[in-house]
């Protein structure tokens, strides 16, 4: 069976304030989605909400991993389970060296049941594989030893997502942006990567890949099997990635338009975050 | 060694019969009868005194403790700070009755002494007579100063001559029974141009044993010498520990001082560095982590006397369930001592919302060209941080873990001793408990 990952009906409040409004998404193994939309329609908290971020509160509908109940487990429950975002600002913890803090997740992530306090995986495989991945990313060795996200430019904080990404293998990532702050030849870079990890996942598997983006140069090397358009808290529309070229040269006018409902509760949105 | 231990409070009959069983010099023996005087002409300090406002420690009852007169000497606790490391020498003490310890041939034959204060004085007493005369520490100011300088013993005494560099740590290592009495007395002294690192531990017989430690550090870094000392307090979570601590820094010279706390149900301690000699640079670095109802007090004075010199202070403190810490950090710049460049910093991590920590910098600037900064912060474990690492597949507790040794992670930058590092981590790692909320 290949494995899914099915978001129903999908309702999320952040400090009392609907934000997601029935959202329904499915996602398999080896398939890529990309997913557009204004700022402010609920891209961000989507995400968010799929990884258990205790500030999104899920106030109706269900997120399954299979036959798991996704919204029972925490954030590690379900990055050990095989899900994983790179987030668009990645928290800092100085003190921790990169390498350290991904063997650990590494680790943890590659053998769900293990108890605390047992073997992290070898320091030689592990080492190898990090460099490996690095030298994939152009990143320096030096960057191994710097603190997780401590004082790391926009680009930099980029690409160590995506090298965590590579060294957990998940097998459903979400990429928050992935994109934004790169310069041309990054975001490339970037693509390649991303579709290079993304077709191997440990055992010849693929993962699941959802894209959110405004861009289309990261959907250059990983074009999108679906293409979703988010507005007001709701997936509006769905198509493949015609949609996809249509949104970011035209804009979302037409689907305003054509969803005037959502539309409604987009504005809605924007009043409340401004307030 | 009898195997009693009788604490008869520390009368006027149990001071004259330890004097008579020293057989020491009489300018030894004087320093004692005056500081023994001292001792009893003064009260206790009490919550009126702006150092202890913050301390309370009315339920100390010093009459419940004595003179250390036994010794039921069990098997030694682990030293943490010499795992692993190929020592220049090494002491250690029981309830303050010295043990055999013992120095490389290679600095012995340089004329290095390192040992116990008591042997040392009995050997070399002329030597060392005008450094301990010195009082860095003065005796007469409080009454737990004045009742070390009258009733140490034991002690550990490091002498290194001029231009001796000692490249390998010496180790001391200060052990308590549960309800034993340490009166613990160190000095050091670098001569010009000479370097040497000194790991000084202490720790209980039991984790929760109790006791009373009253103590004094006396610190004399030469002209152009070299020191790094490392004090690790480890006692049982039932002992009183009181710790007077001065070093006087001179001419070009560095000292690196490193304070780990992890035990005792209360603590006291002036930790005093003054810059004497033009040029001189001291780094103070201390880790504390607290738990159960363990009350931690510092009072750090870093005094610039001399011009040109710098001083660094880094104090980081974790918290867990009803635990408390104070500091009280001050920078006192004399009037002649201009181009001074003085820092002092103190961070605090509450692991439990009942955890409290008093952070009180100071400043006292005589001179007019200085560069004197401070800082203090106090805060939980960021919850952003937690959910990062959960993401990427860390328990809760193992995220906690992480997190909290990367605070304390920029003291340990500072340490240039690896072992002393990995000690004081992995000592600090084991005691970090789940978010309990």
């Amino acid at each position: 069976m290949t494995d899914t990952l099915k978001i129903s009906d999908l309702h999320v409040a952040v400090e009392g304030k609907p934000i997601l409004r029935g959202v329904n998404l499915t996602i398999r193994r080896g398939e890529t989605h990309a997913l557009m939309g204004p700022n402010g329609s609920g891209k961000s908290t989507l995400g968010n909400a799929i990884m258990g971020h205790p500030g999104y509160e899920v106030t109706g509908g269900t997120i399954a991993l299979n036959d798991g109940n996704v919204l029972e487990w925490d954030a590690s429950e379900r990055a050990r389970a095989g899900i994983f975002m790179a987030f668009q600002r990645p928290m800092a913890i100085p003190g921790v060296k990169m390498a350290d803090f991904l063997r650990h997740a590494t680790t943890n992530v590659r053998n769900p049941d293990r108890k605390e306090g047992e073997e992290l995986i070898p320091m030689r495989q592990f080492r190898k594989e990090l460099t490996e991945n690095m030298e994939q990313l152009r990143m320096d060795v030096e960057f191994a030893r710097r603190y997780v996200n401590d004082g790391f430019s926009g680009g930099e904080m980029k690409r160590a997502e995506i090298l965590q990404m590579a060294m957990l293998r998940p097998k459903f990532a979400i990429l928050d942006e992935t994109d934004s702050g790169l310069d041309v030849d990054a975001v490339k870079l970037a693509s390649e990567s991303i579709a290079q990890i993304g077709s191997d996942a440990g055992g010849g598997e693929k993962m699941g890949i959802l894209i959110i983006t405004h861009h289309d140069k990261l959907l250059d090397r990983n074009a999108p099997d679906f293409t979703h358009v988010m507005l007001g808290g709701r997936i509006v529309e769905t198509g493949g990635i015609e949609l996809a070229r249509e949104l970011y040269t035209d804009g979302y006018d037409r689907i305003r338009a054509a969803y005037p409902e959502a539309a409604a509760a987009e504005e809605s949105m924007t009043e409340t975050a401004t307030v | 060694m009898s195997a009693t231990l009788t604490n008869t409070g520390f009368t006027q009959e149990a001071f004259d019969e330890f004097l008579a069983s020293r057989n020491e010099p009489v300018w030894l023996s004087d320093l004692r009868a005056v500081a023994w005087s001292r001792y009893n002409e003064l009260d206790m300090p009490g919550r009126r005194d702006e150092e202890w406002m913050r301390t309370d420690i009315r339920l100390l009852k010093l009459d419940k403790f004595g003179f250390p007169t036994g010794s039921r000497q069990t098997e030694l606790p682990n030293a943490l700070l010499a795992e692993g490391v190929e020592l220049g020498g090494r002491g250690a003490s029981f309830d303050s009755h010295s043990l055999q310890g013992e120095l490389e041939d290679a600095w012995a034959s340089k004329g290095v002494l390192y040992g116990n204060l008591d042997d040392m004085l009995a050997e070399h007493g002329e030597r060392l007579r005008p450094y301990f005369e010195r009082k860095l520490v003065d005796p007469l100011q409080d009454k737990f100063a004045a009742l070390n300088a009258a009733c140490w013993q034991s002690g550990t005494v490091l002498f290194v001559p001029r231009g001796i560099k000692i490249d390998q740590p010496l180790h001391t290592l200060a052990v308590m029974s549960d309800g034993g009495v340490d009166l613990h007395r160190t000095l050091v002294i670098l001569e010009e141009d000479a370097e040497a690192t000194l790991l000084a531990e202490t720790a209980s017989t039991e984790t929760h044993g109790g006791g009373l430690h009253c103590g004094a550090i006396e610190l004399i870094v030469g002209k152009n010498a070299r020191l790094r000392y490392v004090n690790l307090q480890n006692w049982g979570d039932g002992v009183w520990h009181f710790a007077h601590q001065m070093a006087h820094v001179g001419q070009g010279a560095n000292l690196q001082w490193t304070i780990g706390a992890l035990g005792s149900r209360l603590a006291k301690v002036n930790q005093h560095v003054a810059l004497t000699g033009i040029d001189a640079e001291a780094q103070v670095n201390g880790a504390m982590f607290t738990q159960g109802k363990q009350h931690l007090s510092y009072n750090t004075h870093q005094h610039h006397r001399a011009a040109h010199c710098r001083s660094d202070l880094l104090y980081k403190s974790a918290l867990q369930d009803h635990s408390r810490t104070v500091w009280r950090g001050m920078i006192k710049v004399d009037k002649g001592a201009q181009r001074t460049d003085a820092y002092q910093r103190n961070d605090n991590l509450m692991l439990a919302t009942t955890a409290r920590a008093d952070s009180i910098p100071g400043l006292e600037i005589e001179a007019d060209d200085v560069r004197c900064t401070h800082g203090s912060t106090s805060g939980r474990v960021d919850d952003q941080q937690l959910f990062y690492a959960m993401t990427r597949g860390y328990t809760r507790k193992e995220a906690v873990r992480m997190i909290v040794t990367g605070f304390f992670q920029q003291v340990f930058d500072r340490i240039t001793i690896e072992s002393v590092r990995e000690a004081l981590g992995k000592a600090i790692g084991r005691r970090v408990r789940d978010l309990g909320e």
